[in-house]
């Protein structure tokens, strides 16, 4: 019969629209403003910068390889080497960044600079709403801007900071039984027999 | 100008052979992005049709050739937008046939569930989008869109990004399934084929949709096979040609699964082959899930930076949701491709636009066009 599809079509929307009252899997909308989702742990918007402690500059792990630099498709990284070295988390001393700005404008967001840095230094946020009408003031990030601590690392990404972070606890450790075995070691060559 | 010279304009003879010229696009709702086709009417019946493409071009292929083979890699999922995780998949396979690397059986088993969740969010993404194109105004394309959304909250959990996902890698993949992700695909998947028989009921006895689809744009098999139609379009005139079977690249040989084939090539056809690849597919999602080994994800020897492959040439080609996509490169042994080029299956299936338009009404020339399944993001790089 003509006209019996067309029928049928309307129970379907009468049924989904009767179920969208009880039914979650019909009743999919956020209200977003008022409203939001849980953060997904793996989600990515823009980079940021990790450092351990409190001190920021100080702390930064970022060591200025400029390798995230030079992976960046669009080139949205701009880094200057500072002439100062600083001591990382096992002492050793390490080159700095004088400057680093990230234009986010520019970020697609894909987390290459992520996956290339070998010191976990600049990792994803997760902050979203960054429309601004000042553009060079609110989008060209600075260190300064671009800094976070680790904690805050450890909020968003919970799994991938804990194992981080216990290979960065054995590598301090392994670093202090160098050190102890290297303060060590000198002595017995200067006093021999002393150590029986 | 004097009044008489306008009413002796107005009192010639009706023109029987005068054409209309419009320009339908580029900022048009039916043209799926900016798009824009200069058509010749003759009434309402379509009596040229040349499609003008060109506007989203941004110099995709020269940029890729002066990143490195990293880097390009999220510029591929900007191709074909909706269906990030299959352009990464043909690119990364181009990538390994030309350095030699080869990945775990896991990583090509999580390639071959993301791919068919890609086809399911594709399908029905287009399946809303053509109702939309007849005038079924949003409700097909808010229930498709729903179970979309469903699948992108999959992709958000594993990728970090709903839309450009990046995740594949030459030699495998980025990271690891999360946990709790194969539980959650598992109940996605058992829970699609209500969706599909509610969209089904909703839509295709419907009687409009029969009489604006049946008969409508129909397609030749010899012109689809001459002109290079791939994918589904080609499929809907009956030429049994998936390269999920001919190829079977990856581990698509482990699953059993059927090749949907119309008889007409109508847009009914289009329509129809769609909604069916979408049950196969969870068919293969089915048995992907179930197979899915332990291991590694990335192959040990897949150097991320500086990858240098030896000088020589590669094609590799996956069955992406709109067709062959395909990718080429020539290594010259540098940091960077020395030529990369794109397959790109909406840009070929639209070469022969005209031809299924012609003697059409213009408003057929928008559901055909939609059925065509184009995404400009492709057909302009």
């Amino acid at each position: 019969m003509n006209g019996l599809g067309i029928i049928k079509g309307m129970i379907e929307t009468a049924r989904n629209f009767a179920g969208s009252y009880h039914d979650p899997q019909r009743l999919t909308t956020v209200q977003y403003p008022e409203q939001k989702l849980p953060p997904v742990e793996n989600a990515r918007t823009i980079p940021f910068l990790v450092f351990d402690g409190d001190e920021a500059m100080a702390g930064l792990r970022c060591t200025a390889c400029v390798i995230c630099e030079k992976e960046c498709p669009p080139q949205c990284i701009y880094i200057v080497k500072d002439q100062v070295k600083k001591p990382d988390y096992v002492g050793k001393m390490q080159m700095q960044p004088k400057v680093f700005d990230i234009d986010i404008s520019v970020c697609m967001s894909c987390g290459i600079c992520v996956e290339v840095c070998p010191f976990d230094a600049i990792k994803m946020d997760q902050v979203f709403e960054l429309s601004t009408g000042d553009r060079f003031g609110k989008l060209l990030l600075d260190k300064h801007q671009l800094a976070k601590p680790n904690d805050y690392f450890v909020k968003i990404h919970k799994t991938e900071a804990g194992e981080i972070d216990v290979r960065r606890e054995e590598d301090k450790l392994k670093a202090e039984a160098a050190a102890a075995a290297k303060a060590a070691a000198p002595k017995p060559p200067a006093t021999p027999g002393a150590a029986k | 100008m004097s009044a008489g010279a306008i009413s002796s304009e107005l009192a010639e003879p009706a023109a029987e052979h005068q054409l209309l010229e419009v320009s339908l696009g580029p900022q048009h709702p039916s043209t799926h992005g900016v798009f824009r086709m200069d058509v010749s009417l003759d009434g309402e019946v379509v009596v040229k049709l040349k499609p003008v493409f060109g506007y989203l071009h941004r110099n995709h292929e020269k940029i890729a050739e002066k990143c490195s083979y990293l880097g390009s890699i999220p510029y591929t999922d900007r191709l074909d937008y909706i269906c990030s995780l299959t352009n990464n998949w043909a690119y990364a396979m181009t990538v390994e046939k030309l350095a030699g690397l080869v990945a775990p059986e896991r990583a090509e088993y999580i390639r071959v569930m993301l791919s068919e969740l890609t086809r399911l969010i594709n399908h029905s993404a287009l399946a809303g989008f053509l109702l939309q194109d007849m005038g079924a105004l949003g409700t097909p394309l808010m229930y498709a869109f729903r179970e979309r959304e469903k699948i992108l909250d999959l992709f958000e959990s594993l990728t970090g990004a709903r839309m450009m996902c990046n995740y594949m890698r030459f030699g495998g993949c980025r990271c690891d399934l999360p946990p709790g992700w194969i539980e959650q695909t598992r109940s996605l998947v058992a829970n699609f084929p209500s969706f599909l028989d509610e969209f089904e009921a909703l839509l295709t006895g419907n009687e409009i949709l029969l009489a604006r689809t049946e008969g409508v744009g129909v397609l030749s098999k010899e012109l689809a096979v001459n002109a290079g139609v791939t994918g589904p379009m080609l499929r809907a005139t009956g030429v049994n040609y998936d390269i999920r079977k001919v190829d079977a690249y990856g581990v698509y040989g482990r699953f059993s699964f059927r090749v949907p084939l119309g008889e007409r090539g109508d847009v009914f056809d289009r329509y129809m082959i769609r909604i069916l690849e979408m049950r196969e597919s969870l068919k293969i999602l089915e048995q992907a899930l179930r197979d899915i080994p332990a291991g590694p994800i990335i192959d040990p020897k897949a150097k991320l930076r500086n990858l240098r492959p030896k000088p020589g040439e590669a094609y590799g080609r996956i069955e992406g949701p709109k067709g062959e996509l395909g990718f080429y490169l020539i290594s010259d042994g540098g940091p960077n491709p020395y030529r990369y080029r794109i397959r790109p299956p909406s840009l070929i299936n639209l070469t022969i636009l005209e031809d299924m338009c012609l003697g059409q009404t213009i408003a057929d020339a928008v559901v055909i066009l939609g059925s065509v399944d184009i995404v400009l993001g492709e057909v302009d790089r």
